[in-house]
């Protein structure tokens, strides 16, 4: 049961808030944009959580819903314990499923969604996930202010929090199938390399949605894999062509597709804003692509595996959107 | 495609860093940081009339007020990723690595957050500077008794 066809799903709306470095990227428009990193906070803990709490509101008042109306929330981030999204949902009564996957929680999170609308079960979720660069930073590596010099194959977490709305009510953006992936490990125990950990997971998730489907690589419009980077992005193609000999024409990477050069990113961007941030702010905008498929990729590592020299597994999920 | 033959694609996919240039620079700029410290020992000798052996002690105090202010007014890191390790291995370092962890664990308390993480990155350079002292002082003894 690794691919799921959904007849009457819809994505209905979504709400977005950019970082200061996220606002000034390549992305057109965003809802709501951050002057500093503390949004108002104390820390930049508490200014994620602030973070999340201001999507929901956002999405809930730009669709004059009130809490009656949505019956669930579905959320994760990157902090230990899921801890921004428990701590933005505390005094929001509406029920909550936190899940992870590191940075393919976002897909995650649609895919749990269209299962509960596809059976008519529940009328409208609300899924919602954030990052915050320095809460990542603090957590996975070093001191904020230490500034170790990095090497060229490293990313860099965006900072930005997206909601989505969705229900079986038709809208523009059709949620028309996905392909919930396997736990893949090839080895790579480089925590500053994590686009080359999670190619393989992107490659094995698309290559299974194909056969499942039956469908041709071509035809998607356009194949959006959620964080690998540029370099983790070329290596994802390339392993992709030699495994599965698939040749991709149509492919983009979410955080290759985010920063300017000059924002000095190494990589790219990464985390699990960064996928959704892309798609609505980015490529939903160009107008350019119908048929779109979505890979998240998220490497479950923690500091710990990697500090005891385990290698480094990965997931992705892929869901495949219609717009119309 | 089997592990090994996938790690040698991302080997051969990846980048290389440049090593030989960063070790240039590092060198240069840890050589500069040198090469200060002399020309402020010389000062500190000839305008203030201090010892040699004083002037180092007031020179590591200068050099460590000026890399943690540095830290402090979120200058350093910027600086590190121009100047790479040439600042990072002399007591700038050392100062800065104290001084980010510091700030980093204000909010999480006095003990919980800068007294069980001060130390977090200059832990590993205390431990193992004593640990590699103490050997070297026996193998002096040894030597010349």
């Amino acid at each position: 049961m690794a691919s799921l066809k959904f007849n009457n799903v819809y994505l209905n709306d979504y709400f977005t808030l950019a970082g200061p470095m996220e606002s000034d990227s390549k992305l057109k428009k965003v809802n709501l944009k951050m002057d500093d990193y503390y949004f108002g906070e104390k820390t930049f803990e508490k200014a994620e959580v602030k973070m999340q709490k201001t999507v929901i509101k956002g999405i809930m008042e730009k669709n004059k819903l009130d809490n009656d109306d949505v019956s669930l929330i579905i959320g994760g981030d990157l902090l230990n314990q899921i801890s921004a999204t428990s701590y933005a949902t505390q005094n929001i009564p509406i029920s909550l499923l936190g899940i992870y996957s590191a940075c393919a929680t976002f897909p995650e999170s649609l895919i749990i969604a269209a299962m509960f609308l596809e059976n008519k079960t529940i009328k409208k979720i609300i899924d919602v996930t954030s990052s915050h660069n320095l809460t990542a930073e603090r957590q996975f590596r070093y001191p904020i202010e230490y500034g170790v010099p990095k090497p060229h194959t490293s990313t860099f977490t965006a900072t930005a929090s997206i909601s989505t709305l969705l229900s079986n009510e038709e809208s523009k953006i059709k949620i028309e199938s996905a392909t919930i992936g396997k736990v893949t490990e090839m080895g790579i125990n480089d925590a500053n390399n994590l686009g080359a950990v999670m190619a393989p997971a992107a490659a094995h998730t698309l290559y299974e949605h194909l056969t499942d489907l039956k469908r041709d690589v071509d035809y998607y419009d356009l194949i959006l894999t959620g964080d690998l980077g540029c370099i983790g992005g070329s290596i994802f193609k390339k392993y992709t062509e030699l495994k599965y000999n698939l040749k991709i024409k149509k492919h983009l990477d979410a955080g290759c597709e985010l920063y300017l050069d000059s924002q000095e990113t190494y990589s790219g961007g990464s985390g699990p804003a960064c996928l959704p941030l892309v798609l609505f702010n980015k490529i939903l905008e160009s107008k350019k692509y119908k048929k779109i498929l979505i890979i998240g990729t998220g490497a479950l590592h923690s500091k710990t595996f990697v500090n005891q020299k385990s290698p480094i597994p990965a997931i992705a999920h892929a869901v495949s959107l219609e717009v119309m | 495609m089997n592990r090994d033959e996938y790690q040698k694609l991302v080997k051969k996919m990846s980048p290389k860093e440049p090593k030989l240039r960063n070790a240039i620079v590092a060198f240069l700029t840890g050589g500069l940081v040198a090469f200060i410290g002399e020309v402020i020992i010389n000062i500190l000798m000839n305008s203030f009339g201090l010892a040699r052996v004083d002037s180092y002690a007031w020179l590591s105090f200068i050099l460590i007020l000026f890399a943690t202010f540095m830290t402090a007014t979120g200058k350093f890191d910027s600086l590190v990723s121009k100047a790479k390790c040439g600042l990072i291995i002399p007591t700038t370092g050392f100062a800065h690595s104290i001084q980010s962890a510091a700030l980093d664990y204000k909010r999480d308390g006095f003990i919980t957050g800068i007294g069980a993480n001060l130390f977090k990155l200059a832990g590993s350079v205390i431990l193992y500077g004593i640990v590699s002292a103490f050997f070297l002082a026996i193998l002096k003894v040894a030597i010349y008794g």
